[in-house]
């Protein structure tokens, strides 16, 4: 079975990002960058499937700028075996980059393709589904748990009221959710050896898609600030402050 | 021009994400036309008859729509798409599932989580898990939105009178099946309806001691909630994480009870109208968004404080 992992370079997860004081557009001058921690936890869950036999073969692929084959280097050193960068100056969007996934899709036919439930820069929540519906393929979306066995693969699903469980045909998509693994960090050796791994670039433009945004952004503002609270010294100033100054309970 | 919403149901009854739904879709065009999908959901359709401002009720009632699989739903709502201007669904595990699918098959472009409608093609969405609020214009002829219902004040089910349709419409892609559901039976108010949250974080050590959060929820009517810590750890399921990638809440009292206050937390309660947090760490981040913060060790300010309310 061959298993493509789409990921993305998106801001660390721990920096507190701002916009521009132009309000432009958001501000990432000098803030460190990495794999989005979903598509972490998409080549994990690949990977294991591998360690299981049950996969031969782990594709990671971006669309993006020619600097995201530093995180397409992260999926080869936690064990993906080649990787893809569909080379673009533009920042893609969920349709095109779908679009281009699909173009890949076409060309190497996985029989399963894990992603990420969610980029958590634009917090969109788009591509995987997208990418299936281009395909015609079936999805499963926020994957807490994955079984494949003969032409199918059974998940589980984290839903508003607790989990659901599903069956889809393969070839299918599956979008990991949080709690699907716990990803492991590349080990030194295995950050050496993904230096020698294979990695293909293909131009955007090679692939003849339409890649132009469709959504385009007046401004990015911060959040209306809370105004500063208080410290209240006891259990009985709380009890009191919540009754007749919030008036939130009675 | 009109708005199709999607309701957001369990075949039985009408969900109250879909009022902040159609609220949002009143913004953005004059009549609203809702979709009720489903199996054996005659009385979904009859109550969204009565939602203030909806003219018309596409009600569409057959097995391949019970579990509200995405690959066949999409394809229904794709069918039906054809005279409308937008197309919103609120932004539940539902909706984020078969939106961005319906939205592909019409080859436009999602505006997921909206938090605010600035005219018919510009809208407000947090970013960055919040800390950022971007305005963004879509391009595209028709508008396919999800909608955080936080955001938007639900509209009345008092008022309307929408004729109910009946469609023939089956779609069975035949790619997915469902197994199972597991959900959580609770008589507490589910965490995105709910007036009152206290939730619980990694400080609460274990899943036993989230009874000193229930008996407190009890005298309030609150629901219970926690941080991804505490249900990574097993404390309770995960249907109670509040977050960036969890639930999204904004309850008039938010009560964090042992939680630091990471961004991804915070994303999903910081717009809560009062927030008290207990901690036993005065420099723990909550308190810079908590109106009231107590700092204290749980443990006796918990006890204490269901005695008193
Ligand atoms: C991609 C991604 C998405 C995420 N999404 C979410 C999300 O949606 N929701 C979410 O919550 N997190 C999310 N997280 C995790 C988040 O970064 C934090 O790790 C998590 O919120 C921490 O939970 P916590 O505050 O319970 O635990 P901790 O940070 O460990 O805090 C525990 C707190 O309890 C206090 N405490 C301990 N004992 C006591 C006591 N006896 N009395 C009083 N106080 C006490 C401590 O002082 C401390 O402040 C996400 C992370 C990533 C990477
Ligand atoms: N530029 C990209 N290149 C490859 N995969 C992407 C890209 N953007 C998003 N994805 C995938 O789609 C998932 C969801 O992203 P989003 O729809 O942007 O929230 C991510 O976790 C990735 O797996």
């Amino acid at each position: 079975m061959k298993i493509l992992v789409p990921i993305k370079r998106v801001v660390d997860y721990n920096v507190k990002v701002r916009p521009k004081a132009d309000e432009s557009g958001v501000d990432l001058n000098n803030v460190k960058m990495a794999i989005n921690p979903f598509c972490e936890i998409a080549v994990e869950e690949a990977v294991r499937l591998k360690e299981a036999g049950s996969a031969d073969e782990i594709i990671a692929i971006t669309v993006g700028e020619s600097v995201a084959q530093e995180q397409l280097r992260t999926a080869l050193a936690l064990g993906a075996d080649k990787a893809i960068l569909i080379e673009t100056d533009q920042e893609p969007q969920p349709l095109g980059i779908s679009k281009a996934l699909k173009s890949i899709v076409e060309r190497e036919n996985p029989d399963l393709i894990i992603m990420g439930k969610q980029a958590i820069d634009g917090d969109n929540n788009q591509t995987g589904q997208m990418l299936a519906a281009l395909l015609g393929y079936p999805q499963a979306t926020f994957a807490s748990e994955l079984k494949v066995t003969d032409g199918k693969a059974e998940v589980t699903r984290e839903v508003d009221g607790g989990l659901q469980t599903i069956s889809i045909n393969l070839p299918a998509i599956v979008t990991s959710d949080l709690r699907l693994n716990e990803p492991r960090y590349a080990s030194l050796p295995n950050i050496m050896k993904a230096k020698q791994k294979p990695l293909e670039t293909i131009s955007s433009d090679e692939l003849g898609i339409d890649l132009n945004p469709r959504i385009s952004t007046v401004k990015v503002s911060p959040p209306p600030e809370r105004e500063a609270g208080i410290i209240v010294e006891s259990i009985d100033q709380l009890v009191d402050k919540l009754k007749n100054e919030a008036k939130v309970i009675s | 021009m009109t708005a199709l919403v999607i309701s957001e149901h369990d075949n039985s009854e009408l969900k109250g994400a879909t009022l902040n739904t159609v609220s949002a879709a009143q913004k953005l065009d004059d009549d609203i036309h809702l979709l009720v999908a489903g199996s054996n959901c005659n009385s979904v359709a009859e109550s969204a008859a009565s939602i203030e401002g909806v003219s018309k009720v596409l009600y569409v009632d057959s097995p391949e729509y019970e579990n509200f699989l995405a690959e066949n739903i999409s394809l229904l709502i794709k069918n039906i798409s054809n005279d409308y201007s937008s197309i919103l669904a609120p932004a539940t595990t539902n909706g984020k599932n078969y939106m961005p699918r319906v939205a592909a098959l019409l080859d436009v472009a999602q505006i997921s989580d909206i938090s605010a409608v600035e005219s018919k093609d510009t809208f407000q969405r947090p970013i960055y898990a919040g800390n950022c609020i971007a305005t963004v214009k879509s391009s595209d002829e028709v508008k396919v939105i999800t909608v955080r219902t936080t955001a938007f004040d639900p509209v009345s089910t008092e008022s309307g009178s929408a004729e109910i349709l009946k469609l023939e419409e089956v779609n069975d892609a035949g790619i997915s099946q469902f197994i199972k559901d597991e959900l959580a039976e609770s008589d507490r108010p589910e965490l995105t309806a709910a007036d009152v949250i206290i939730s619980g974080g990694r400080g609460m050590q274990n899943g036993e001691n989230f009874n000193l959060l229930e008996g407190i929820a009890d005298k309030l009517g609150a629901a219970i909630g926690a941080s991804r810590a505490a249900v990574d750890s097993g404390f309770v399921p995960n249907d109670y994480q509040v977050g960036q990638t969890g639930k999204i809440v904004a309850p008039n009292l938010y009560i964090a009870v042992g939680i630091s206050g990471a961004i991804q937390h915070l994303a999903g309660m910081k717009d809560s109208k009062v927030i008290v947090a207990i901690n036993k760490d005065e420099d723990a981040p909550i308190f810079q968004v908590a109106d009231y913060g107590l700092v204290a060790d749980l443990f006796t300010a918990l006890p204490e404080m269901e005695s008193k309310i």
